[in-house]
């Protein structure tokens, strides 16, 4: 079986977070243990610090819990019946988990993009509007700005600037895709998750979603999920790798990649893996 | 080695049966034939009721003949409406004497009109009976507000009692003046008709208000000197402008009173009649093709305007269609927000569990309950318990004559709202169930709450499913008749639900309905043969309309699946 191995100097684009030296840290995970059931715990003692304004990439294999992990940021879990989660979680020092939280208003703050492009059956205007409009912002003027400053933002102005009004439904997957951060960059996030952002397209949006993400990552800190060993690398600063449900290595993507300090990363990275 | 890979290729020769079987072909035939069985049993439906029904208003044209039987010959004139073939012996078993020598004869019902001269309009004659049949030209048939049609000669027109056109002396002069009497006659009768209806209704509208108003007043104890004064004087008010009205009544009828023509029978009786009472006169032998389409689209537009007339056997039918309309359309107004609402919640917002199980299969059976069920349960609940309350509560000065608590528009709608709410809930619940969950998370994941996700992105999402319930609900409320009978339908009602006096939609009023007029006209109507071809009319009216209410609910459904198709996987 040939071997996966990352030949990582070729591909890596950009310098690692260390050389810009230490940053702070946007979200804090201490002793994170998730349950999906009283009997299936998915996430095992969960610690790390996400920096700001980085990009940190999630990686393993099918079902380790790094969608999971992402899911917990923005408590898109709380929508799981039976779901529970222990231990902290903090966003610029603020409990994600306290009770007394605006779960709209965090989502809010955290805004995340999936899998698979899921625009709202309405015009790429309004799509990209519906994060205002709930916010009870419905000034013409208002809306216009942002919704250009969004789009181009994430790419797409000059490809859809005249139709704005059409579905959004008629837009290419990869469109799509960008539509949806878009939307997410519209409410003015601090935080962006990425959960597979690229998996569902071809190579080419894959290509612009990328560079999309280098271009986001001077204003918002990012945390993508993916299976892609060397679009982690490619796009990432820090990656954590996971293995059912553990944090088994956290580091600058760099270390990770070329110098793993642990055999399960080793395995998983050169492809030794299953 | 190529003729061997193409040859091996190649089926056996004789596949045998089992082969057949196997391939799947029965199976299509099957299905081919099961389809075309179902649209030859509704095509030839919609064919029987058209041809049945719309063949009814064709200006026929009329037969005179004699009939002899045992030495007795009597002149017949009339319709021909069917000819049907009989065995010998059950002609012979009713009694007859027959001439013939066959196995089977023809026996013809003829229409031959003039109930209040012969008894019965409708005679059933055996063809060898009929001597000489021929069509004359001047045969009249005369379309009357009373006794049904009229089958005749003209003699004569008489106007304000002086004779003023003898038609032995110039007949078609005497037609042309006795048609002009009749359009005279007709505008009379329409001004007649708008004064009774309109400013009459009116003012008997006011004065039943008047009575409320005094009763209430005395209900409460405030009906004092000064307020019987005001209620007196508007009620003299009223007495005035009424008495009015009926001297321009009395003047319009006095107008029309002595006209009148003299027509002959076809066994040679004089007779005079008043013009006032006609509705049409025509001679249909000798009217072109042309002619009688004009008459026929005249007869048709009838049908479809006009109210009904003689225990409904005659005049139109717009009363029921109007009433049908409405409740259908009252009953959307009320089922699809409840629908929509239950099932909103319970896909949304209920605990999935045992207990949302149970209510979904109890919604479920709902649907199975025969409507008669639901009919004693409006009439029981809705009519008797909440309009009986409704009337102590809001109307104490009509009792004890029932405003709410007595079977109406508003509770029939109700009852078939009850009836139809299972339909809807569980097309909207599948509706909601088929929406993405990729969809909702994304509208949470930008700071929606559950609510506003549900009202901006699901809930349109889901129109299209909750038409489907919507089309579904119409087109069973529509044909619905057993449990209106109970809760609001009536075989006649004076006025139309919808009309020009406060508060103009009658919620209260009872009301006239396609299906039950179909049900009372089939089988309460005092003249069965008249009625028939109704009957069919009528059916296939009630056929359009619930086809045309599904149109437009499924065009409207078909545009919304539309804008969403790409989302659905």
């Amino acid at each position: 079986m040939q071997t996966h191995a990352i030949e990582f100097d070729s591909i890596k684009r950009h310098s690692s977070a260390e050389a810009d030296g230490p940053v702070e840290a946007s979200l804090h995970v201490e002793g994170l243990n998730l349950f999906y059931d009283q009997s299936a715990q998915a996430l095992y003692d969960i610690n790390l610090e996400i920096p700001k304004r980085r990009v940190t990439a999630f990686i393993g294999p099918s079902g380790c819990g790094k969608s999971s992990l992402l899911r917990c940021f923005n408590r898109m879990n709380d929508l799981v019946d039976g779901c529970l989660v222990k231990g902290k979680l903090r966003l610029e020092g603020d409990d994600i988990y306290a009770p007394n939280v605006d779960v709209a208003g965090l989502r809010r703050r955290i805004g995340m993009v999936f899998q698979k492009p899921n625009p709202f059956p309405k015009s790429i205007y309004e799509n990209v509007a519906y994060g205002l409009r709930i916010q009870g912002i419905n000034k013409k003027r208002v809306l216009d700005e942002v919704v250009e400053k969004s789009l181009r933002a994430s790419a797409l102005w000059d490809e859809v600037k005249d139709r704005l009004n059409d579905s959004a439904l008629g837009l290419s997957g990869g469109q799509q895709q960008r539509l949806v951060i878009a939307r997410t960059v519209a409410v003015e996030p601090e935080v962006l998750l990425l959960d597979e952002p690229a998996s569902a397209l071809d190579p080419i949006s894959t290509l612009k979603i990328e560079e999309l993400i280098y271009e986001l990552k001077s204003r918002y800190t990012i945390v993508i999920v993916t299976h892609n060993m060397q679009q982690a690398a490619r796009v990432s600063d820090m990656t954590a790798f996971m293995y059912m449900g553990k944090l088994i290595e956290y580091d600058s993507t760099d270390r990770l990649f070329t110098n793993p300090k642990q055999k399960q990363t080793e395995d998983y990275i050169t492809g030794r893996y299953g | 080695m190529d003729t061997q890979a193409v040859g091996s290729l190649q089926s056996k020769k004789n596949p045998g049966p089992l082969a057949w079987v196997k391939s799947g072909e029965p199976m299509i035939w099957i299905n081919a034939a099961a389809v075309s069985l179902s649209v030859i049993a509704v095509v030839g439906l919609m064919a029987l009721l058209a041809v049945r029904g719309f063949s009814h208003f064709w200006p026929k044209d009329v037969l005179l003949a004699n009939v002899s039987y045992e030495n007795n010959v009597r002149p017949i004139l009339g319709e021909i409406v069917e000819v049907v073939e009989v065995p010998r012996q059950q002609l012979e078993e009713a009694g007859f004497t027959l001439k013939g020598s066959e196995d089977f004869f023809q026996r013809t019902l003829l229409k031959q009109g003039n109930r209040d001269f012969l008894g019965s309009d409708f005679v059933w004659l055996i063809n060898e009976q009929l001597d000489t049949p021929q069509y004359s030209a001047n045969a009249m048939v005369i379309e009357r507000l009373e006794w049904g049609n009229f089958y005749g000669y003209l003699k004569s027109v008489t106007r304000d009692g002086v004779l003023i056109a003898d038609a032995q002396e110039n007949e078609r002069g005497a037609w042309e003046v006795f048609q002009s009497v009749i359009a005279d006659t007709l505008a009379v009768r329409e001004a007649i008709h708008t004064i009774e209806r309109g400013d009459i209704g009116r003012i008997n509208y006011e004065m039943e208000r008047l009575r409320l108003e005094e009763r209430s007043l005395e209900l409460s104890g405030s009906l004092d000197a000064s307020a019987q004064v005001a209620l007196a004087s508007e009620r003299a008010e009223l007495d005035a402008q009424y008495k009015v009205l009926q001297e321009q009544l009395y003047a319009l009828y006095d107008g029309i009173a002595n006209h009148s023509y003299t027509a002959i029978l076809a066994d040679g009786r004089e007779v005079s009649l008043p013009i006032a009472k006609v509705v049409r006169a025509y001679q249909p032998n000798g009217m072109n093709v042309a002619d009688k389409l004009a008459m026929y689209a005249q007869r048709l537009w009838e049908f479809l305007s006009d109210e009904p007339r003689e225990a409904n056997t005659e005049g139109g039918i717009f009363p029921a269609m109007f009433g049908t309309v409405m409740m259908v359309i009252l009953m959307a107004i009320i089922v699809t927000p409840f629908g929509v609402v239950a099932a909103v919640y319970l896909r949304e917002y209920a605990r999935q569990g045992l207990v949302t199980r149970i209510i979904r299969v109890a919604v479920n059976n709902l649907a199975g309950v025969p409507s008669i069920v639901y009919g004693v349960f409006g009439l029981g609940f809705f009519v008797y318990f909440l309009g009986g309350e409704l009337d102590q509560l809001f109307f104490p000065a009509a009792l004890p004559n029932p405003t709410f608590g007595t079977p109406g528009l508003m509770w029939a709608s109700l009852t078939l709202a009850l009836l139809t709410l299972p339909v809807v809930i569980v097309a909207t619940e599948e509706g909601l169930a088929r929406i993405p969950k990729s969809v909702r998370e994304g509208s949470l994941a930008l700071g929606a709450t559950r609510a506003e996700t549900l009202w901006r992105v699901v809930l349109p999402m889901a129109t299209p499913a909750m038409m489907t319930g919507l089309i579904l609900a119409v087109a069973r409320a529509a044909g619905e008749v057993a449990p209106l009978m109970l809760v609001g339908v009536v075989k006649l009602a004076p006025s139309l639900p919808l009309d020009g006096n406060y508060p103009f939609i009658h919620l209260d009023q009872k009301f006239m309905h396609l299906g039950f007029h179909i049900y009372d006209v089939g089988f309460q109507s005092p003249n069965v043969e008249a009625a028939r071809p109704l009957v069919y009319a009528t059916a296939l009216l009630l056929v359009i309309i619930i086809a045309l209410l599904n149109l437009a609910a499924v065009t409207l459904r078909n545009r919304l699946r539309e804008r969403y198709k790409s989302l659905e996987v």
